[in-house]
């Protein structure tokens, strides 16, 4: 009589863990490999939690392909390097407004993508405030990508696809970037943010000079480096050559009255604000400004020296004290400050093969 | 293996049936947050019950009219409640867990109308209070505090109740078509959204909503669930105590007109009404 409750108990048990001996079987997998993340030389520390979001080899391999891949957008033709391309520090070379699906216009020149671990907001107009939700704004704008993140998701879902440029198989590299198959948007955001954070550019001359190689400078390129640091630096400041501030540099509005900032806060005081861009490699990144609307470098400085529009809400610092706008630089000056500039650009970080198209984008 | 015959013998030796099922049933494949225990947990049901004044609202056909005597149809209808604290006779206050606290009502979707309360404390409740929208706090959450109805991947074409371009939630999603709608489709849009701002202040558009009870109670047992029915009007949304809002004026308020959502959220502060408990 003792005996039988037991067998009972012992094949309620059996019957109980079923499942976890099932689990227990499947091979052990070491999960996804690390990825240190290092922070150059006096860089500041940065804004993006890279706790929250550890770098992994899979998940930047990952980000990688999604951020080429044209799946994400409604044509599948469309990806995040078809704006941003590499051999333009990750800007749309040559156009003043990109163009996303179907050829249609956006309002604004496409931003260099280097860096973003220091960004405390995103685009021009600041209207996103963190790395993991900037995709979402490209891939919804019908203008852009005109895609739905779930419509995204789906097709990922539904790989590989022998139709595809390259067949690749999402659900695995979900799984050995994230431990599963799921593929889910905080996954894909994830993923998206761990390539970006690898997007660093801090290998210019510049950062030689920086680090101690005085001979790294020519005398004019000194010349340039103080007046840059006299009379642009307040804005574009530190390492990281901008204050992630909003101002504006007296550009007259064009026909549409892109209002910046002040559509993202509703207050007139930011209207005609755009984020201050950073300058590294300024020399990569034409056309200039916010809507594309300067094609070189010299163009840029005759606009400080001759056409900054006085508006409300023009920067105080591109008023002079004699009551005149802009900054005061003879040709001289401006000179010396490209061939500054120039020091800013990072030919590394724009060969760097492990940033580079796996071979699945397209770039119109 | 071993691991799993150790666990099951043990739970063998630990005396009882209900021990040893319960403990293997808590394998390591479940989700690794564990489910709150429902200590004393009873349950409460709000029920939201949109209206068009005294009519029921009924998407996509009968012709309503505001009070500025504006004709219209209603095709979208959604929102967020959230934030959700009790009161019981004795004046505590249950405040439903953060987590679980986020719903998104949907007049196309039946079930989403119906808010359960899980893991509610026994007793007779008096009061409850609820935000529309979504607070700051969550609107500035990293994306793993972005789950279901908050997922920010609903498309703006559809059900979407997230801005990508302007970082934010939209509390109230009020859609539908009018003789004196915009010139191309005849429609208005009101998507009502704004929180606060990031890091600089701009209109925060959530809104607390108090409703007493009154001389009722909903009485929370282990085995009774309380429904709160609530009327949520539709026209509280265009007339208000301050503003009454003209489809004709204005056929599209979104996140631009900053001063404008504002006047609306200050109408939808009044939509709810509480109809009975049962």
């Amino acid at each position: 009589m003792k005996k039988i409750p037991s067998i009972i108990f012992i094949l309620l048990s059996f019957w109980g863990c079923k499942e976890p001996v099932k689990e227990e079987l499947e091979p052990v997998k070491t999960g996804p490999t690390p990825l240190a993340w290092v922070k150059p030389a006096g860089f500041p520390e940065p804004i993006y939690d890279l706790s929250r979001n550890p770098l992994t080899e899979e998940g930047v391999q990952l980000g990688k392909f999604l951020f080429y891949d044209g799946i994400l957008s409604r044509t599948n033709l469309i990806g995040c390097g078809t704006c941003h391309q590499q051999a333009a520090a990750f800007t749309h070379h040559g156009h003043e407004l990109s163009h996303g699906v179907e050829d249609r216009l956006g309002v604004r020149n496409s931003p260099a993508i280097q860096n973003m671990a220091w960004n405390k907001s995103f685009f021009w107009d600041g209207g996103v405030h963190d790395m993991d939700l900037v995709p979402f704004n490209p891939i919804e704008n019908p203008v852009e990508m005109d895609e739905k993140v779930t419509s995204v998701i789906e097709k990922l879902r539904k790989t590989p696809n022998a139709a595809s440029k390259i067949p690749v198989d999402y659900p695995k590299m979900f799984k050995e970037a994230f431990g599963t198959e799921e593929i889910n948007s905080e996954r894909m955001m994830k993923a998206l943010s761990q390539f970006m954070m690898t997007m660093v550019s801090a290998t210019s001359k510049y950062d030689y000079y920086r680090s101690g190689d005085a001979n790294a400078f020519t005398t004019q390129e000194k010349d340039g480096l103080v007046l840059f640091q006299k009379n642009c630096s307040s804005c574009h400041e530190g390492v990281l050559f901008t204050d992630y501030s909003f101002r504006n540099n007296g550009l007259m509005p064009m026909r549409n009255n892109d209002l910046g900032r002040g559509a993202i806060t509703g207050n007139a005081s930011d209207e005609h604000k755009f984020k201050v861009p950073s300058l590294r490699n300024v020399g990569l990144t034409a056309p200039y400004m916010h809507d594309g609307r300067y094609h070189s470098l010299e163009e840029v400085l005759d606009h400080y020296t001759d056409s900054v529009q006085k508006m409300p809400t023009l920067d105080p610092l591109l008023i002079q004290p004699n009551g005149k706008t802009g900054i005061p630089l003879s040709s001289r000056d401006k000179q010396a400050l490209i061939a500054f500039l120039r020091t800013l650009s990072d030919d590394q970080f724009i060969r760097d093969a492990k940033l580079s198209d796996p071979g699945i984008g397209n770039a119109f | 293996m071993k691991n799993i015959f150790h666990k099951c013998f043990a739970a063998l030796f630990a005396a009882t049936i209900l021990f040893s099922a319960s403990s293997c049933s808590e394998s390591p494949s479940t989700s690794p947050t564990p489910e709150p225990v429902a200590s004393d947990g009873g349950k409460l049901r709000l029920e939201f019950d949109n209206v068009v004044g005294d009519k029921n609202l009924v998407l996509n056909g009968v012709t309503y009219k505001n009070a500025s005597g504006e004709d219209f149809i209603v095709t979208k209808f959604n929102y967020f409640i959230s934030n959700i604290k009790l009161t019981k006779a004795d004046g505590s206050i249950f405040t439903v867990p953060q987590d679980s606290s986020y719903f998104l009502i949907k007049e196309d979707t039946k079930a989403s109308q119906f808010v359960t309360l899980n893991n509610v404390p026994v007793g007779d409740y008096t009061a409850v209070e609820f935000m529309v929208g979504v607070d700051s706090l969550r609107n500035t959450s990293p994306i793993e505090k972005r789950q279901g109805v908050l997922d920010p991947s609903g498309s703006m074409m559809e059900d979407g109740m997230y801005w990508a371009w302007n970082s934010g939630y939209i509390f109230v999603k009020l859609e539908g078509s009018s003789s004196k709608g915009n010139p191309v489709n005849g429609k208005f849009y009101y998507h009502i959204g704004l929180f606060g701002g990031y890091n600089e202040r701009t209109v925060n558009n959530t809104r607390i909503i108090k409703v007493n009870f009154g001389t009722l109670k909903a009485p929370v047992t282990l085995s009774q669930t309380p429904e709160v029915h609530f009327l949520v009007d539709v026209l509280k949304v265009f007339d208000g105590a301050a503003t009454n809002i003209k489809i004709a004026e204005y056929n599209s308020i979104m996140g631009g007109q900053p001063e404008k959502s504002q006047q609306i959220a200050n109408n939808y502060l009044n939509m709810f009404t509480l109809d009975h408990i049962h």
